[in-house]
């Protein structure tokens, strides 16, 4: 049986091997690119079904963002609903036959977390300067920027343990059901790992906005708590 | 079979045993106080759902921790090399 902490070299480009993930991710990121600009190519004050079922995407996602942080969701919306339609699009890219996701690899998983990790500085530093994201890790007093600073990488770290972990052992498992007793039976822990790539990739995209938004809030200017309520129009 | 290989692959079990264990029994304390709230309170359903989904994957990962520990002494222990 195959470890599943190794991966598999497809070709080698130049000194750089090429796994099979790394295939399925440019696959995905391929298909979901295009097929964002081809469905967003011709959009109307009169929606379609196809323009109406994207704002319902869209404003799904807005509605998830402002009810889980409260914060205004302009600015996250783009990254936040990125990370979310990969991560789903890769978990459930094991119903295509001979595909495993690439989220079931730990490179894919650290390459994630580390894209929160940035976006957390970038986005508490773009709220308030340089000064208020580094306050921020005096949080409520001094005494805790040691464990501020451990933080902020642990979970990261564990953010990343958890998507690889539950993506990699639907995929063992199913592959050790597979190996014992091959047709049909696999079929309902295959379903099974639809609603926990659902979940998982729900709970990556929540967990990124908590960490923002907790960074954004700590370390912005105190006017800004004057009005807490988002109003529409920042939308 | 040596002895090094021999405990790697017992305490790979005890670890996804007695890992899944603590886990089991906090999720099923959480589901339980998730439930009791939506019956008494119908409408926060789905404020309350949403939140227990988020933090049934937090305890979740304490058990994937074990299984990560008891794959890399099966698959990648160091110790073997």
């Amino acid at each position: 049986m195959n470890s599943p902490l190794s991966s598999t070299v497809l070709f080698q480009l130049g000194p750089v091997p090429v796994t099979q993930a790394i295939v399925t991710t440019w696959a995905i990121m391929a298909i979901l690119v295009i097929g964002a600009l081809a469905l967003t190519r011709r959009l109307d004050l009169r929606p379609t079904r196809r323009q109406a079922t994207l704002e319902w995407m869209v404003s799904v996602l807005d509605t998830q963002i402002v009810e889980t942080t409260g914060a205004a969701p302009g600015p996250y919306r783009g990254f936040i609903g990125t990370l979310f339609l990969f991560i789903l699009a890769a978990n459930w890219s094991s119903l295509v036959p001979g595909v495993e996701p690439p989220t079931a690899q730990l490179e894919t998983d650290a390459a994630l977390a580390v894209l929160v990790f940035l976006s957390v500085i970038w986005f508490g530093i773009r709220a308030g300067g340089v000064g208020g994201w580094l306050k921020s890790f005096a949080a409520p007093n001094p005494v805790m920027i040691p464990l501020n600073m451990l933080e902020s990488v642990t979970r990261v770290f564990s953010m990343f343990v958890r998507l690889f972990g539950n993506v990699m052992s639907g995929v063992f498992v199913i592959g050790i059901v597979a190996s014992l007793a091959g047709l049909l039976v696999p079929i309902p822990l295959m379903a099974l790992d639809l609603l926990t790539g659902l979940v998982q990739a729900y709970i990556f995209a929540v967990l990124a906005m908590v960490f923002i938004t907790a960074a954004v809030e700590e370390g912005a200017p105190k006017t800004a708590d004057a009005n807490p309520a988002p109003t529409p129009k920042d939308t | 079979m040596d002895y090094l290989r021999l405990a790697s692959i017992v305490c790979a079990a005890f670890a996804v045993a007695f890992g899944a264990l603590g886990p089991a029994l906090a999720e099923g304390r959480a589901v339980a106080a998730a439930m009791d709230a939506i019956a008494r309170q119908p409408d926060a359903a789905n404020t309350i759902s949403r939140t227990l989904f988020v933090g049934l994957a937090m305890i979740e990962t304490t058990a994937i921790y074990c299984l990560v520990i008891a794959l890399l002494l099966l698959f990648a222990n160091p110790l073997l090399a």
